[in-house]
């Protein structure tokens, strides 16, 4: 009864009587286990219902929580083994808030170890999958947050976002992935994988619901520097506004018809065609939309600058996880061999991997050429896009060149497909951007996202053309009507 | 012959109200993890906030040692694992620290020596590990406290500049402030790098390092023990191992570990810490905040004729340099200021086992007794008795002598009326100084009058007026 509806409709029955917010936990509980089994949403499911009303929006309302944010006396894993006993002494700022609310967790969500990785395939509690078709990935690493918002189980989770481990999974599970600007939201108490490219973001199954949950969290936190002083906005406010004249281009490198018309991939192919007559749709509404050419080259680098970068940044971030303070304490006759045999037994091969690619690409022989080049090039980068956004509102793209990928699926790293279209959205978590995934097609009877991106700041203006595109696609409020249970 | 290079590397804890990046307080505790955040435990999700008076107090340090602050506060990772380290890299400075290219001037052997100082960086402290045969404990009270690190160029060249160097460098904190550098509790630590080198050579030698010497006589130590052991080597023709070594408490020092290749940091820009710029209104500020610091007192009383010893003993703490010099800025008289300051100032200080800060009697009143003195008002024993009173009672002296009429008694015909009292009342005395010629009876009498009188009479013109009024008797005697 309650599957599947969103925040306003939720708090619409809430004020009404119609049901309580015990019953409302209750329902998502049910369904979060019900669903457990075949999809692997959550590392934790919550069955104790604790609500602190508020006279917020989603006082009373069920939600679910990353993996990878602090919670006080609660389970919280990274999705890694090294952290599989870990029980935090502290809570995170957003959770704080949340909890502040009114919100209801109603469990913790899987993520991909330690938020690297973007498949959903390697949390330690097993591998998410996606709602549309199980035998699909949903993506990640908001892999957990992402499924149980596409099944239905709850209205809206928390995500982190550092590549673009919210709104892929978004695109993927045919859901609304909201990254909003850089030090909007206060990343305290948030598990730390690249520190200078991590977000927190929001899936919700639509676009107000994102807005609404936004104007809950932001806002400056003494405890994380780099959040931003407070705009004194409210996002719903402006959802509704005017859009004529609003102006969005689209990169031909990305997304010309043409470059891929050769690729043999029908599914890229589709996308592609959808989102130009999405574009059209646009241009009808009112908005202006053009494309805009960039140096390919630059875009060609999106990929390994994020690799550099965030690999050296995790290196460092992750050194905590020693089984020193916490988690499983290694064995061995010395501090090192200790510390070895717990990193050794604790991270799985991918983790690994990033890490000694991280450490190497610090060294200090490497360092110049390989970190600090990457910074130059995130530079130059997000130069060329924020000049283009003095011109423009906003940046259109499909969110992937395609839909969920089946388990046994591999990119092919070196294409223009996967360089380009599978890797742009890293633009936004270069540059801070406010970033945001709606889904807009079905192809092969899965759902593909469309991505905007805007100006630094510029987050209304960003959640108040989603809206209305929103409008176009006729896909909001979409979940996967899978599974025989009526709660 | 070889010539010593020695160049230190100083860690200091500052002393805050909190840690360099955690709220948690930053005091001494007996208590193991006591004083803990989750910052200092380095748990999952923290982000690092740094302390503004740390940083503050960074930054006036630098300028007290004559370093260039950098335009922006800006911190870098040091990345490496060990068990006293949570998170895995230490927040330290690099890429711009508080201050580099500076110096401190000290006094070695009555000669001013330049130590250059190469960069001062803010850091944080790292936690304490307690080893036991078959397990080791960690203390995460020191995790986080703020730290600066001084590094000298390798510009000093014997035990005695160095202990000096730490000496002074330990009063510029002391004089500023900015910590209470108690090498005994390790807030103040030093690693020393030791060559030596052919005399005439502009050669370096091997370097060795020690590390971690909390007491500065160790760091003597340690450094004549080197010098002694290295030019052995030198002379038997054998080579310099470039190692680290510690010092033992037989005062001598032993190899640790043998320096393979230099550790690789991996340091880059602590992201979570945006750069805060500093104006140089700010910074300008700052540096009119600096007080004149010891060196340049010691000198400035050398100066007004006072002795270097007692230059160095007003030059020492700041606060009775700067008790002193309120002292004299009420124009009292020099020689007898700085006799009060030290006899009897100091040596209270010292007998109630108090502070300056602690002491009733203020400059102002300390001179209101010097100028009664200078004036020949009352001799300096009766004003340094009437001052101690004046500290028992917490009265201002002058005001003392007011109220209980503690006036010196100068007047010679009422001294000569006590004194002749006195005389008629002891006949036998006088009898012994007449007939005997026992010169004891002047101070048998010099003391009845003080007893007398209170300690009010004057003694000089006491003792004058009892061997002439002796004399006189005498001779009356005689006739």
């Amino acid at each position: 009864m309650y599957r599947g509806k969103s925040i306003l409709e939720l708090r619409e029955s809430l004020d009404n009587g119609n049901v309580t917010s015990e019953e409302l936990f209750g329902s998502a509980n049910k369904l979060a286990h019900y669903f457990q089994e075949d999809y692997n949403s959550f590392v934790t499911i919550i069955d104790k219902c604790k609500v602190k009303r508020s006279n917020s929006l989603i006082s009373g309302i069920p939600y679910a929580l990353k993996d990878n944010f602090s919670t006080t006396g609660i389970l919280t894993t990274g999705s890694s083994n090294i952290l599989k006993d870990y029980v935090p002494v502290y809570d995170a700022t957003v959770y704080k808030k949340l909890k502040r609310a009114g919100g209801v967790l109603v469990g913790k969500t899987v993520l991909d170890e330690l938020a690297m990785g973007g498949t959903g395939t390697t949390g330690h509690t097993g591998i998410v999958r996606n709602p549309w078709d199980k035998e699909r990935q949903i993506g990640g690493s908001s892999a957990g947050s992402a499924a149980s918002v596409a099944l239905g189980i709850v209205p809206f989770s928390i995500g982190s976002d550092t590549g673009d481990s919210v709104r892929k999974p978004a695109s993927f599970g045919g859901i609304v992935g909201f990254k909003p600007t850089y030090g909007l939201i206060s990343r305290y108490g948030m598990f730390a994988f690249a520190s200078s490219l991590d977000h927190v973001a929001t899936l919700t199954r639509n676009v107000r619901d994102a807005a609404i949950v936004t104007d809950i969290l932001k806002g400056q936190d003494p405890k994380d520097m780099v959040t931003l002083k407070d705009d004194g906005k409210k996002y719903v406010d402006t959802l509704d506004n005017d859009i004529k004249g609003r102006k969005l281009f689209y990169i031909k490198e990305i997304c010309d018809l043409d470059l891929y018309k050769d690729s043999g991939d029908s599914e890229l192919i589709e996308v592609l065609e959808k989102f130009h007559e999405l574009l059209d749709k646009c241009r009808e509404m009112g908005f202006v939309v053009e494309e805009v050419s960039v140096d390919k080259d630059l875009f060609n680098a999106i990929y390994p600058t994020y690799m550099c970068i965030s690999c050296a940044e995790a290196t460092s971030n992750n050194a905590n996880l020693t089984g020193i303070q916490f988690g499983p304490r290694g064995e061995g006759n010395s501090i090192e061999e200790i510390m070895f045999d717990a990193r050794t037994k604790g991270f799985s091969e991918l983790i690994k991997r990033r890490f000694i690619l991280g450490s190497y690409i610090l060294q200090k022989e490497n360092q110049e050429k390989l970190f600090l080049n990457a910074c130059r090039v995130r530079h130059m980068i997000v130069d060329k896009i924020t000049e283009l956004f003095k011109e423009y509102d906003g940046m259109i793209l499909p969110a992937s060149g395609g839909i969920a990928p089946k388990f046994d699926e591999k990119d092919e790293k070196l294409s223009d497909r996967y360089l380009l279209l599978e890797n742009h959205l890293a633009i936004g978590n270069f540059g801070g951007f406010p970033s945001i995934t709606l889904p807009f097609a079905f192809v092969s009877d899965m759902p593909v996202g469309i991505n905007i991106t805007g100006g630094v700041k510029c987050d209304d203006i960003v959640l108040n053309m989603a809206e209305r595109i929103e409008e176009l696609t006729g896909y909001k409020d979409i979940y996967a009507k899978v599974g025989d249970i009526d709660v | 012959m070889y010539k010593v290079v020695i160049g230190l590397e100083v860690h200091c804890e500052l002393e805050t109200k909190a840690k360099n990046f955690s709220s948690a307080p930053n005091t001494f505790s007996q208590i193991p993890n006591e004083n803990v955040a989750p910052v200092d435990l380095g748990l999952p999700g923290i982000l690092p906030v740094p302390n503004k008076e740390a940083c503050r107090k960074a930054l006036l340090t630098a300028q007290a040692l004559n370093c260039t602050n950098p335009d922006e506060v800006l911190f870098d990772r040091k990345n490496y694992f060990y068990a006293d380290l949570p998170k895995g890299y230490q927040i330290t400075q690099v890429t711009k620290p508080m201050g580099i290219n500076g110096y401190l001037d000290i006094m070695v052997d009555g000669k001013i020596k330049r130590v250059d100082i190469h960069q001062l960086h803010l850091e944080e402290d790292t936690a304490s590990l307690e080893h036991h045969p078959k397990y080791s404990l960690i203390d995460y009270n020191r995790s986080g406290i703020p730290l600066i690190e001084i590094v000298t160029e390798p510009c000093i060249e014997s035990a005695d500049e160095a202990v000096t160097f730490l000496e002074d460098l330990r009063d510029v904190f002391l004089y500023l402030g900015v910590s209470e550098a108690k090498s005994n509790y390790g807030q103040m630590r030093c690693d020393v790098n030791i060559s030596l080198m052919e005399e005439g050579s502009d050669k370096l030698g091997t370097k060795v390092e020690m590390k971690n010497i909390n007491a500065f006589n160790n760091v003597r130590a340690a450094i004549e023990y080197e010098i002694k052991r290295q030019s052995e080597l030198l002379e038997r023709g054998e080579k310099i191992v470039q190692e680290t070594r510690r010092i033992a408490e037989d005062g001598k020092t032993y190899s640790m570990r043998e320096k393979v290749d230099a550790v690789d940091y991996k340091y880059f820009v602590e992201p979570n810490i945006p750069p805060v710029s500093l104006s140089k209104e700010y910074l300008d500020e700052l540096r009119s905040t600096l007080p004149e610091l010891k060196l340049s007192r010691y000198l400035k009383y050398t100066q007004l004729g006072i002795s270097s010893e007692d230059s160095a003993t007003l030059s020492k703490e700041r606060s009775i340099s700067d008790y002193f010099e309120e002292v004299l800025s009420y124009g009292s008289d020099v020689e007898l200021s700085v006799n009060f300051v030290i006899t009897a100032i100091l040596s209270t200080l010292n007998k109630l086992e108090i502070s300056l800060n602690d002491l009733f009697i203020t400059p102002k009143m300390l001179s209101g007794v010097v100028d009664l003195v200078s004036k020949g008002d009352i001799s300096l024993d009766h004003g340094k008795k009437i001052l101690y009173k004046a500290i028992d009672e917490k009265m201002d002296p002058v005001e003392l002598i007011e109220k209980e009429g503690l006036h010196q008694i100068n007047d010679e015909g009422e001294l000569l009326k006590l004194i002749t009292e006195i005389m008629d009342e002891n006949g036998e005395i006088v009898r012994q100084y007449v007939e005997d010629g026992n010169m004891s009876a002047i101070n048998f009498f010099i003391g009845q009058t003080m007893k007398r009188s209170n300690r009010q009479a004057n003694p000089n013109k006491s003792k004058e007026i009892i061997i002439s009024e002796l004399e006189r008797r005498k001779n009356n005697a005689g006739k």
